[in-house]
């Protein structure tokens, strides 16, 4: 599951060569899934969202364009600056993921109970 | 972080015939999937499925833990989980416990992340139906 370019992520540079969009790997790392937290809970300028991090600016907006990548975030100009916006439509992918484990394990008991009405 | 997935089933039959059909390679087959299994700690095995399109997969497995009739554990796949099932024998029957502990990589850590964050569910409702959806089985993961 874990591909080469999976494992680039953690070098900055490399991450605008990526194709768009791989939401596993937008959450993967602590500080999106931290600024998706706070974007939960409503829409935030970019320097608000800095300010809660012990990280520069620009660190924290490279973290945003990987979101924006997803399309996870949404952002939009008011005024001089941009705003933030969670877009959560992206982690049915997750859910997928989850419901496609889900879906196995639950058939799967099923089927034990069958079995065990059979032959017990 | 949860990292977990956690069924829990009561069978209306003794704890002896759950733990048969857990650990006998031929029981295992009718229920879960083809294998060449064998209650002994350490031993691999593979579980065979085949996919909707016909391929075949082998899911490479290891038996960590035969804890008889209570706690039987393997380790499932390239990914490292481990499923473990734990039987208690109550008035009704049996409960079983199934987890699908330690999924790793990137995949995992979103799944601990979705599977700890009350929000998500506010916002999003679809992993509600997902679980309401449970039944509709596939054969391959």
């Amino acid at each position: 599951m874990l591909t080469g370019p999976t494992r680039r992520i953690r070098n900055p540079r490399r991450q605008s060569s990526q194709p768009a969009g791989d939401v596993f790997q937008a959450v993967a790392d602590p500080t999106r899934r931290a600024l998706l937290d706070l974007l939960a809970e409503g829409e935030e300028p970019v320097n608000s969202l800095a300010e809660r991090f012990a990280m520069s600016r620009p660190a924290i907006s490279q973290h945003l364009a990987i979101l924006l990548r997803t399309r996870l975030v949404r952002a939009r100009r008011v005024g001089r600056e941009r705003r933030y916006r969670l877009q959560p439509q992206p982690l049915e992918e997750i859910y997928d993921w989850v419901g496609l484990y889900e879906r196995f394990w639950t058939a799967k008991l099923g089927a034990l109970g069958e079995h065990l009405r059979k032959n017990s | 972080m949860k990292r977990d997935l956690r069924f829990e089933v009561i069978y209306p039959n003794r704890m002896e015939d759950v733990w048969h059909a857990l650990t006998d390679s031929g029981a295992l087959a009718s229920w879960l999937m083809e294998n060449d299994f064998k209650p002994l700690p350490g031993h691999r095995f593979h579980f065979r499925s085949k996919s909707r399109f016909g391929f075949e997969r082998l899911i490479p497995c290891e038996v960590l833990v035969v804890d008889e009739p209570r706690v039987l554990s393997w380790n499932w796949g390239d990914e490292g989980s481990v499923v473990t099932f734990r039987l208690v024998a109550i008035p009704e029957g049996t409960r079983l416990t199934l987890e699908h502990t330690g999924l790793k990589g990137v995949r995992g850590i979103a799944l601990a992340w979705i599977l700890s964050h009350g929000w998500v569910h506010k916002i999003e409702p679809k992993l509600p139906a997902v679980l309401a959806n449970r039944g509709f089985g596939t054969d391959a993961l």
